[in-house]
């Protein structure tokens, strides 16, 4: 029952590889999910019923969803749609922006709400309209009120990545998982992906935790 | 681009290579499995969240700390390594005999690791819910409790918690229905669920009706969803404390 160390110094830089897709694929889905996951909100908040019922209907139906089910759908879709392979590490930048985008439209939602009716009346006295409204008054104010939301979203969004694994593509711990079965290296590998993304997350959602201290507005 | 056919009612035909067996009975089979992998780790995370979360709350270090600690190492690690350790790293770790008995002699492994492991992944979030709950009932309701002359033990379990749980049957909803979508990750290890089922089917199976076999997967989740939404709006609409903004007058 010896602790093969090794096997993690051997294998870093395939591990550090599969960290470095675990990461960027977080970067981009945040990216993306974020703005979509605001005109989103906007949407579901809208006095035009159409929007406000697509943009419901997008939220409740991947908010229903198990994500390895969504994952799969674009893994098969998106070349059947493109034409071509694409491969699951590509395809799942896709996924993972679409399905971001309706848990961060909740929490943009949540953003707009706090704001007092008063701003928009505010902003339209000032002659703005709808989207300048939105642009320099709305959603500067709900952005901050709900910046560690969004951090903490994007902390699952890090953890969620690694379902990419049901469609086999290396991700942190697809990269881990490889190594394990290759070497036979199960304690070793499973054990170091545990407490890598443990403290990886824990050392995130406790920053996040200072800044909302740090940028929360005093009432 | 090649042409698709579409063939809705493959799930009503039967599986070659089998005697007699027909997609829809497979599909049924893994949405069985799924509920009761579901439904049983959902009570141990609620047993389980319940005692971690009054434990984070409670004046003793000895009994906040480790619930404390508990929480964090759950919901900071992935779901699916979670699993993986459970299910691939547990039995190496263990003393051999114990290992090998997981190994060759554990009845349904899959089932019982994926229960366990989903259960001690939600009991975290239900801890934190519980302990969320806690906190938000006025200091005057602890006090009052003591003041009656209850231990502090009583005063949980005849005060405290019966309010708590009452007030966040709300997040608690969403995180009953987490658990019949985190049940599908449980395919990482092997059990026959749904999503293992449709991933059978499309894989080796059927892979030309791929669109049609994942769509009627897509809306059993949809309906499974929608039923746990409608069901535990029922149950927040009868436990609501009266003279609350949810209660009734």
């Amino acid at each position: 029952m010896s602790f093969d160390y090794s096997e993690i110094t051997n294998n870093s830089s395939f591990l550090l590889e599969g960290l470095r897709y675990s990461t960027q694929l977080t970067a981009f889905a945040m990216t993306i999910g974020i703005v979509a996951g605001s005109l989103l909100a906007m949407g579901r908040l809208s006095s035009n019923k159409a929007i406000s019922l697509v943009s419901s209907g997008y939220v409740n139906l991947f908010r229903s969803l198990p994500l390895v089910l969504v994952i799969f759908w674009f893994y098969f879709l998106v070349p059947m749609i493109y034409g071509a392979p694409v491969g699951a590490d590509r395809s799942a930048y896709i996924t993972f922006s679409v399905f971001e985008a309706a848990y961060y439209c909740e929490i943009m939602r949540a953003g707009i709400q706090s704001i007092s009716r008063g701003q928009i009346g505010a902003g339209q006295a000032l002659g703005f309209n709808y989207w300048q409204n939105m642009r320099y008054v709305i959603l500067p104010q709900a952005f901050r009120n709900v910046l560690p939301l969004l951090l903490l979203q994007t902390i699952i969004l890090f953890q969620d990545t690694s379902l990419v694994y049901v469609v086999g593509a290396t991700d942190f711990l697809g990269s881990a998982d490889k190594v394990a079965h290759r070497d036979g290296a199960l304690k070793e590998m499973y054990t170091f992906i545990g407490v890598s993304y443990l403290s990886i997350s824990f050392i995130l959602s406790t920053l996040v935790k200072k800044l909302h201290q740090r940028i929360a507005i005093i009432r | 681009m090649f042409k698709y056919q579409w063939d809705w009612g493959i799930i009503l035909s039967e599986v070659p290579g089998t005697d007699g067996e027909y997609y829809y009975q497979w599909l049924i089979k893994g949405f069985e499995l799924t509920l009761s992998v579901a439904l049983s780790a959902w009570i141990l995370a609620l047993i389980l969240g319940a005692i971690i979360g009054t434990a984070r709350t409670a004046p003793s270090k000895w009994l906040s700390w480790p619930a404390t600690i508990y929480v964090e190492v759950f919901r900071n690690i992935p779901l699916l390594a979670q699993l993986f350790f459970w299910f691939f790293a547990l039995p190496e770790l263990l003393p051999t005999a114990a290992g090998d008995w997981m190994k060759q002699r554990m009845p349904y492994p899959e089932f019982i690791i994926g229960t366990l492991g989903l259960g001690l992944f939600t009991a975290a979030r239900v801890a934190e819910q519980v302990r969320t709950g806690i906190l938000a009932l006025p200091r005057g309701q602890k006090n009052a409790g003591l003041a009656m002359g209850f231990t502090l033990t009583q005063t949980y379990r005849y005060v405290l918690l019966p309010n708590a749980f009452r007030i966040i049957i709300p997040p608690l909803t969403s995180e009953f229905m987490n658990m019949f979508k985190n049940s599908a990750v449980t395919y990482g290890i092997g059990l026959t669920e749904l999503y293992f089922q449709l991933r059978q089917i499309t894989g080796d199976y059927a892979p030309g009706n791929i669109i049609e076999v994942t769509a009627y997967v897509t809306l059993i989740y949809l309906v499974m969803a929608f039923i746990v939404n409608r069901g535990m709006a029922w149950v927040e609409r009868k436990v609501a404390i009266p003279g609350t903004i949810g209660g009734k007058r």
